[in-house]
């Protein structure tokens, strides 16, 4: 069904919108105490005003009725009769002056209000006098001008062509990786944060969960068990060191969170609650064990919000809608250093440079080049694109997870906590499927065996729905108390979203783009390498936008909240220290020319090619080619359209020529990002002739340990014609306690 | 100035995505910011056929499709462009109240002890996403830009109403403040226009009660 509709937008394009509207600013408030205590007495001289008015009225009406016996005998006659006696007289004349005082404080407060209006002050001032004077107990307390809004501050902007900042750290992003490490980078160095958004907007808010650790807080546990979970989860492509540091940090990471405010669930001791979650086991897969502090379905979001609070406690420096585009290197003695990263401020479509001592990347990932997908749209994989084109190589790009429990068609999460509190999957016939894939982690099997299992459910015709092409998640068998304590965005979504009532009748979803497992390759300490072990050094990655690697060929739900504290820690205090012994690398000469010559280019083309056309296509081939079920065709095909893509893509134009807030420039310029990084997952995953993980190869089935068990690297080469390609490299995987298995659940 | 925009969609769509239609297809100059489209990031409140809302939690059926939908920036914050509003006055009240837990003396080795009880004193007011559809609904603030603003209060009430917490005095001395709390005149608004279903109107209350009875 479709309907017509008309939307309306104010347009307020034009620049005199400035001068009608000056920026509104805060002054600082200092010394108006004695005007506070007066209000906070005024106002709880109405609150009691009016409750006593209120028993004076009643009292009045209910004596009048018990005594008098009914209404009928109320005449005038009968309360002039009344105020002979003088308690009447007494009742009613207060009831009457609060009614006054009652009314006269109310009008004060309105009054005071519209007095601070710039253009009527001078009247209503008049007017408020007036008042006061009139109502002869408050005029003791005449109320005096008051501030009002200062015109002249705020932000004034004078367009200039470039400017150059110098900083010890420059952090890109700031979701959680991100203020984790500004966290520490700021106690330690001078660092400036730069974000494209705003940080509390970050994607990090969106994860539910929760975050793993071995707490042990609710039952037996310990941190060797969490790494044989996490290796096991990324199908033996763990760098076991990693998986061993991040299990093991784990533990202070969450008592760090919660020493910083973060507000957990409790048990009823009062300690950090746990909840089981897909792929975590007690004793190394015998049952699943609760290992996941959690925050009811918000976790992402409080530990968004919590390391925002305790940056502004800090004083962490943002600079916000700050849209990184181009990393800064220059040989120093023949070795690769940093120099700092080149940024589009969004707000004046001015080019900032900035000169740092180290560069810390936690931009996050890249899923908006598939169609179904849990991620918002700003992850384009920006990060992974500047790198990647500085000739950086990008690590396991083909395995990317998804994530069972999309809404259906939206690709919005539902948490895999449904599931940890009891949720059920099931297929048209009601049966709870995922018994015979998983016989013992049933639904809590690792995500890329749920996902699977769901599509070959939908592919042999047990699909949901008229098209068959989804499948139940089921939680009417548990308590509403249960869902409204702890899953109650997820109910919020499903009723928003779906108009369903998940106490009654069961969700419909399907696996949803949800994780790059790849990224740029660092080591444990954050620094990232240009090839198989030469690190760069001054350069950080942590979070999403980095491959460490701990989640291998497929990350474990809750890992990914604890990798963004665990390694964005590390990665802010290493790139501190590292500042405070390093000098500044020189800038290249005309840092910023590269990103100029790519924004004028799309800002003054004048092709045919519409940006969304690009993307939605884009969209389309990945989700067909490239999804949880792949072969030597699809992916064949994936690479096939990409390419033409990209040869359109060199003929887009934009509609907004403008410098303010042009998002229209900055989509294209995300849609450049997303071609590319495409371009590096199917190119991968073509190479990738086996099944680990969450990359399945219909024509390779199984994992084949004696050719594939390393990482892939992929470079950008660029030939004499200034035509690029991919040229593929390995890395081999580290490990340390665990020898691959066979891997069930 | 408005400008009409003609779309065929389907009801059950976002207005968040019919604004993406319009600027993918018709508009490439139409400015607004988003970014997760499913509620929990806060980057596109609007005001919708005159109320603040989350484009991206309000969906075309919801809002009367038979009628012309309209959409402008949020009220009493400078407009930059289009629908994009200066949001650094909004987040200067947030950073004024001390937004981040306050302690004295050693941390202890392990968690610190709360009780259920206590999370769910304050549990309301974490779920902020600073969104601020409730301080641009505000008739005080639009008349008033120093004001403080429902939003910055509830972040304010979220730490004083923490067990943990020892900075409630000096949040309540912040907010015992002209453009404080006693500038809110219980209008409402904000309860009705916090997409997160935070009770702000009470969380106020709560705050000036804190003020009088020194109890928190």
């Amino acid at each position: 069904m479709a309907i017509d509709t008309n939307i309306e937008l104010t347009d307020a394009g034009d620049p005199s919108a400035f001068l009608i509207e000056p920026p509104r600013s805060r002054t600082k408030r200092t010394g108006r105490k004695s005007r506070t205590n007066f209000e906070m007495l005024a106002w709880l001289f109405m609150r009691l005003s009016g409750i006593v008015l209120v028993f004076l009225v009643l009292g009045h009406l209910i004596i009048q009725l018990l005594l008098d016996g009914g209404v009928s005998k109320i005449s005038f006659a009968f309360v002039a009769g009344r105020w002979a006696s003088p308690f009447w007289q007494f009742w009613d004349l207060l009831m009457l002056w609060l009614a006054m005082l009652h009314g006269a404080n109310g009008m004060r407060t309105v009054i005071n209000d519209y007095a601070e209006r710039e253009n009527t002050r001078f009247w209503l001032k008049v007017l408020l006098v007036t008042a006061t004077v009139f109502t002869v107990l408050l005029a003791a307390w005449s109320s005096s001008p008051s501030t009002h809004n200062q015109l002249s501050a705020g932000r004034t902007r004078q367009p200039t062509v470039m400017q150059v900042h110098k900083y010890d750290t420059v952090i890109v992003g700031a979701g959680g990786a991100g203020m984790r490490a500004a966290i520490e980078s700021t106690k330690r160095s001078r660092t400036a944060v730069l974000t494209k958004l705003y940080p509390t907007r970050s994607h990090t808010g969106a994860a539910q969960g929760g975050m793993a650790a071995a707490l042990a807080n609710v039952e037996e546990d310990n941190w060797e068990w969490h790494t044989f979970d996490t290796v096991k989860g990324g199908d033996y492509l763990v760098d076991q060191d990693a998986a061993e540091i991040l299990a093991k940090e784990a533990i202070d990471a969450v008592l760090d969170l919660e020493k910083m405010g973060l507000p957990f669930n409790r048990t009823p001791e009062g300690r950090i609650d746990q909840r089981r979650f897909g792929g975590h086991t007690r004793d190394h897969g015998q049952a699943a064990v609760r290992r996941s502090c959690y925050a009811a379905d918000r976790t992402g979001h409080m530990i968004l919000q919590t390391l925002y609070q305790n940056c502004v406690k800090e004083g962490v420096e943002f600079f916000n809608e700050f849209y990184v585009l181009d990393l800064l290197l220059n040989e120093v003695d023949g070795q690769t250093r940093t120099a700092g990263v080149v940024a589009y401020e969004l707000a004046t479509g001015e080019i900032h440079v900035f000169q740092a001592k180290s560069v810390i990347f936690a931009s996050g990932g890249n899923g908006k080049f598939f169609k179904v997908t849990s991620n918002a749209h700003t992850l384009t994989g920006d990060g992974q694109a500047a790198a990647f084109r500085r000739g950086l190589p990008l690590e396991d790009m083909e395995f990317f997870q998804f994530h069972p429990t999309g809404i259906w068609r939206m690709g919005i999460l539902l948490t895999e906590g449904a599931r940890g509190e009891g949720g059920i999957l099931r297929n048209k016939h009601g049966e709870r499927f995922m018994e015979k894939y998983a016989p013992v982690m049933k639904d809590l099997a690792s995500r890329d065996v749920v996902s699977r299992a769901i599509y070959t459910e939908i592919r042999e015709g047990r699909g949901c729905g008229l098209d068959g092409d989804h499948v139940y998640l089921d939680l009417t068998h548990l308590p509403p108390e249960q869902l409204d304590a702890k899953l109650p965005d997820i109910t919020e979504f499903a009723r928003t979203y779906l108009g369903i009532e998940p106490y009654t009748d069961p969700i419909p979803i399907q696996p949803t783009a949800h994780y790059a497992m790849g990224g740029i390759p660092t080591n444990v300490q954050g620094e990232v390498l240009k090839d198989n072990d030469t690190v760069i050094p001054g350069l950080y990655a942590a979070g999403e936008v980095a491959c460490v690697s701990v989640h291998g060929a497929n990350r474990l739900g809750t890992n990914s909240l604890l990798d963004i504290n665990v390694f964005g820690r590390r990665a802010g205090i290493a790139a501190a220290e590292y500042a405070a012994t390093a000098d500044y690398v020189e800038l290249p000469e005309n840092p910023a020319a590269k990103v100029v010559e790519l924004l004028e280019g799309i800002r003054t083309g004048t092709g045919e090619e519409r940006v969304s056309d690009i993307r939605s296509e884009l969209q389309q081939t990945m989700d067909t080619n490239s999804m949880v079920y792949r072969t030597e065709s699809t992916l064949k095909q994936a690479v096939a359209d990409i390419h033409a893509l990209k040869e359109r893509y060199k003929n887009i134009s934009v509609m907004d020529k403008g410098k303010r807030y042009n998002t229209d420039l900055l989509e294209a310029v995300e849609l450049g990002n997303l071609l590319d990084l495409a371009e590096v997952t199917a190119v991968s995953g073509l190479a990738r002739k086996e099944s680990r993980g969450g990359h399945f190869r219909e024509d390779y089935p199984t994992r084949d340990d004696v050719n594939f068990m390393q990482h892939t690297m992929a470079y950008r080469e660029v030939d004499a014609d200034g035509k690029d390609s991919i040229r593929l490299d390995y890395k081999p995987v580290v490990v340390t306690r665990y020898q691959p298995m066979e891997r069930k659940y | 100035m408005w400008v009409d925009y003609q779309l065929t969609v389907d009801p059950k769509i976002r207005v968040l995505d019919a604004i993406n239609t319009v600027k993918w297809e018709q508009d490439g100059t139409l400015t607004y910011r988003r970014s997760c489209a499913h509620g929990v990031c806060g980057s596109d409140a609007m005001r919708i056929n005159g109320k603040n809302r989350l484009a991206c939690k309000t969906l075309i059926k919801d809002v009367n499709p038979e009628k012309p939908i309209t959409i402008e920036p949020i009220k009493g914050l400078t407009v930059l462009k289009d629908l994009v509003v200066d949001m650094d006055p909004f987040f200067q009240a947030y950073r004024d109240v001390m937004p981040f837990l306050i302690t004295t003396g050693n941390a202890p080795t392990k968690e610190r002890i709360q009780s259920e009880e206590d999370v769910q004193r304050f549990e309301d007011t974490t779920k902020c996403i600073l969104c601020a559809a409730c301080t641009t609904s505000c008739p005080v603030f639009w008349n008033d830009g120093q004001y403080f603003g429902p939003a910055a209060i509830v972040n304010a009430h979220r730490f004083i109403f923490d067990s943990r917490d020892e900075g409630a005095e000096q949040r309540l001395e912040i907010l015992n403040d002209r453009e404080g709390v006693w500038r809110c005149r219980t209008t409402f608004n904000c309860t009705d226009a916090c997409p997160r279903g935070i009770e702000v109107t009470k969380a106020i209350q709560e705050v000036k009660r804190a003020l009088v009875t020194r109890r928190f």
